[in-house]
Parts: C-alpha cells; structure tokens; sequence
C-alpha cells in the first residue's frame, strides 16, 4: 500500500491542530479589582502598562507576637481570610475549610494562609496561639494576625472583602466569610465563600492552576 | 420444575431480606423528630461541631462520643439552652472554652434537635421527648 505525501500532511495537519487546541484551553485565573492604565514612552513610543489592583505594604503582629508583613509572602501563593476566635457563626466552617486546605499543602513553601482577626478588643497574640494551636496548626505556614483597627479594617478593603463592627451581628462583628486567592504579585486571583463546599472545592481546583503559572 | 422451586424459593428468601433490612430500628416519631432536629442542627450547631458532629481539631468537641451521650443524656437539654463552660472532656480528650447557649429555642425544637444528635451521632433509638427536655432543664445546674 502506497501512502502519498497527502495522507502524511492531513495528518500532521489534524495532529497539529489537536495539540493546538489543548495548548490554548489550559486555564489561567483572572486578575481581580480594578484597574488603571499607565502611559509611559520607550525609544520614542508611547507604551501603555496595566496597574493592576495588589495588595498594599501591611505589618500585623503574629500569634507568637512576632511582626508580619507583606515580606512573610513574597514568591508565595497565599489564601487570606478575616476573622475572630469567638466568632459563633460561619468562622468555625470557614476555618473547618481552610484547614483543608492548609492540610494538603502543608510544609510546601509555594503556599501559605494568613488569617486576620478583626476582633482587635479581644484577640491578642496568646488568644490566637491557643486558637491556632487547638484548631491543629502547627507550622508557620499559617499566620493569624492581629493589628489596630483602622489598619485590619483597611486591610480587609483591599482584600475586597466586607468586616464591620456591627453590635447587632452574632459575635459582635459582621464579615464576609471569603477566601481570598492572592498570588506572588499581591494580586487577587479568586475570592471564594468558606462556607460554601462547591466554592471551597473550587478553591482547590484554582490553587492548582495558579501555582503551575509561576 | 424443581429448578423453579429453588429459584423461586431462592428470590423470597432474597426479598425478606431486603424488607427487614429496610425495616427502620426506630419508630416513625423519633424519625420525623430526627428529620426536623437536622435542619435546626444545620442553622445553630453544625458551624463549630460539623455536618458529621466530627467537631473541629481542639476547638470544639465532637458529638459522637456514644457514652458521653448516654451518661450525660439528662443533662443534654441544659447544655444546648444554655450553653457551657469547660473543661470537659470528650472521647479522652479535655476541650477547654465556652459554648454559648440558644436561650432562643424552645423545648420542641431542642427536642428535636438532641434526637437528631443521639440518633444520629450517637446510637440510642429514643425519641429525646419534650418532657425529657422540661425534667432536664428544671434540674440545671
């Protein structure tokens, strides 16, 4: 049997096209918050820059009242998410998630949590070790930090994420119960709600992606 | 013919089986209190103690501990109502902290709810009745 050149070629060609196909439907995250543009001019031309919305400078002090700051995760792909350690309502299922989480990458470098109290009354540096400690943390990998109120609740607005001293809520403070995706350059790349299991399966799935980018 | 008798004889042995394997080991009250106990669990109890009562690490203690229950089980109504302050100690482990109480519910939904747990969690076949919650919270500590 003689195979001519047509044969190889529409071969080639469909196999071309298959790799090509699978090449540009691996999924990458998008980059959330605003965003501005930034002219500047390079050898005569006018070049226009993205400034993407990123996570400002910060300094908290730790459970072990050590201070953090935006340094702790530099080159690290980090969850974020607000919270207090009395907190009767969604906390204890967001925690409950995130440690899944935290389980599953635990003592690899590329990832690490960082959970903010926005009980800044109650919650010192002994409050959150205890919390930390019985909640099963045990590494450094996952900081829960405490800070004054104007920087958590400033933070937490960058995050894009919702906390208000609220008498009337359970606990005293009303938050939103998200996780937040942030990658190496400080930008949100997700948002998912901790109490939601379909979201927090989507969590994983997206740590995933965002950690083959880098 | 006798090839249809064992295969006949075979197929309502198989189905007994199945109708007793059905068969629930608890009554249809304490079903429907156990039904109505889960979604009141869902809203005040499932957030610290767990879709399965697992608890969560140190934190909070889980509601699975078969003797604790059993021992305990007069004293069960006063803890969902009005909460408690430890240490207590739970499957071998002392959990130390507060729980909050629900001075919201009233004695049917707790009722309802400590079925759920002890049925479901816990291995009793019991309906926890309103009057096991009216005795128990009239002898809290």
């Amino acid at each position: 049997m003689k195979l001519n050149l047509k044969t190889y070629l529409s071969a080639f060609a469909l196999s071309a096209t298959f790799f090509a196909c699978s090449g540009t439907s691996e999924k990458k995250l998008p980059i959330i918050g605003e965003r501005e543009t930034e002219e500047r001019i390079v050898d005569g031309k006018t070049m226009v820059d993205t400034i993407y919305h990123q996570i400002p400078a910060f300094t908290f002090i730790n459970q072990d009242s050590v201070e953090i700051t935006d340094k702790n995760f530099d080159n690290k792909v980090y969850v974020a998410n607000f919270f207090f350690t009395h907190c009767p309502s969604i906390c204890p299922t967001m925690q409950r998630n995130l440690l899944k989480v935290y389980e599953k990458y635990k003592g690899d470098e590329r990832v690490a949590f960082l959970s903010h109290s926005i009980d800044f009354k109650y919650d010192s540096p002994s409050v959150l070790k205890s919390y930390a400690q019985k909640l099963g943390v045990t590494n450094e990998q996952w900081q829960f930090v405490t800070g004054n109120k104007k920087d958590i609740y400033g933070i937490a607005d960058k995050y894009l994420v919702y906390t208000k001293e609220d008498e009337n809520a359970p606990g005293g403070y009303d938050h939103q119960s998200y996780l937040v995706l942030v990658d190496p350059q400080k930008r949100i790349r997700g948002a998912y709600d901790g109490t939601n299991d379909e979201q927090v399966a989507q969590l994983f799935d997206d740590l995933t992606i965002l950690l083959k980018e880098q | 013919m006798r090839n249809t008798i064992f295969s006949l004889a075979g197929i309502s042995i198989f189905l007994g089986m199945l109708i007793f394997s059905c068969q629930p080991n608890v009554s249809i009250e304490t079903a429907q209190y156990a039904v109505n106990g889960q979604k009141l669990y869902t809203t005040h109890c499932q957030s610290c103690h767990g879709s399965k009562g697992e608890g969560l690490g140190m934190l909070y203690p889980p509601l699975t501990d078969t003797t604790y229950l059993q021992q305990n089980r007069e004293k069960l109504a006063c803890i969902v109502k009005n909460g408690m302050t430890g240490p207590v100690e739970i499957g071998g482990k002392t959990f130390e902290g507060d729980m909050p109480g629900n001075p919201q519910l009233t004695n049917v939904d707790i009722a309802y709810i400590l079925t759920y747990i002890t049925t479901t969690f816990g291995n009793s076949t019991e309906t926890y009745t309103q009057e096991d919650v009216k005795s128990s919270l009239e002898n809290c500590l």
